[in-house]
């Protein structure tokens, strides 16, 4: 099912809140192969927040997982993220493309901290595979 | 311990082993549950060659390759495509991936280096950058 194209320039609702603990950065750290030391948490550690405003998304457009590729992935980062950081994200659908049966879609997300100051925008572009 | 970052200095290649039981544990700490990650019926189903690392993982090892490079400098910018999937074998060895690379500009403190990451001798991502504040 291809994509709704009038969902370009569509924001969705944040994300509920999400608490960054110790637990998660260490957890997090060891997954990718490096040690939280209680410092910022790694670099793709805001994929975590972003990943469930695609879900969200996603879902929302019926759009089944598993026929979705990452295509491309950018982070600019205001400040690292730290534990006890209280994070949402918002995603806007910025561009949609067709080509050869599959669906290009790219994304912006906007990771803001409880007080509503931005910490980290990140663009991802996502392949949705058409049926073969 | 790390390397002089003055431009044009090419930072030593990291190699890391991605097997199976790593992407499940990425899975479970990412929250990106998606089967083509774990299941090779799912992935070939949808017409890929197998199981495939998930595209953050292998974003994350280059940034663990950028954070080991720079004694864990702050991260301001980060980007890649992902241009080949990195094929995850069901055995105990896995496969490697390898990240590589260059300073290629030091400037109002802030260091641009460009990546190479490749599995198998080919490239998995396309312009892979960090920009870090050192």
């Amino acid at each position: 099912m291809p994509i709704d194209p009038s969902l370009v320039g569509r924001s969705f609702p944040p994300t509920r809140p999400y608490t960054v603990t110790e637990e998660r950065l260490r957890e997090f750290a060891a997954a990718t192969g490096t040690a939280y030391d209680g410092g910022p948490a790694p670099a793709t550690f805001p994929i975590v927040v972003a990943f469930e405003a695609m879900n969200a998304f996603l879902e929302a457009e019926q759009v089944e997982l598993s026929r979705i590729v990452h295509g491309e992935q950018r982070f600019r980062y205001q400040r690292p993220i730290e534990a006890g950081d209280v994070l949402t994200a918002t995603l806007t659908v910025s561009s949609l493309r067709q080509i050869g049966g599959n669906d290009i879609l790219g994304t912006t997300s906007e990771l803001r901290d409880a007080g509503g100051v931005l910490v980290c925008e990140t663009s991802a572009t996502l392949v949705h595979r058409g049926a073969a | 311990m790390s390397t002089a970052l003055t431009t044009g200095a090419s930072l030593p290649a990291r190699t890391y082993a991605v097997r199976r039981a790593d992407l499940v544990r990425y899975a479970g700490a990412s929250g990106d549950l998606n089967p083509i990650h774990w299941s090779e019926r799912i992935a070939t189903g949808v017409g890929l060659p197998g199981v495939i690392a998930h595209g953050m993982y292998t974003m994350a090892l280059a940034a663990r390759a950028v954070a080991e490079w720079t004694d864990g400098a702050e991260v301001v910018e980060l980007g890649c495509k992902f241009t080949q999937p990195v094929v995850v074998p069901d055995d105990d060895t896995g496969v490697d991936v390898v990240v590589a690379g260059t300073v290629k500009d030091v400037a109002d403190g802030l260091v641009t280096i460009t990546l190479e990451v490749t599995c198998a001798g080919r490239k998995v991502l396309g312009a892979p950058k960090a920009v870090v504040r050192a």
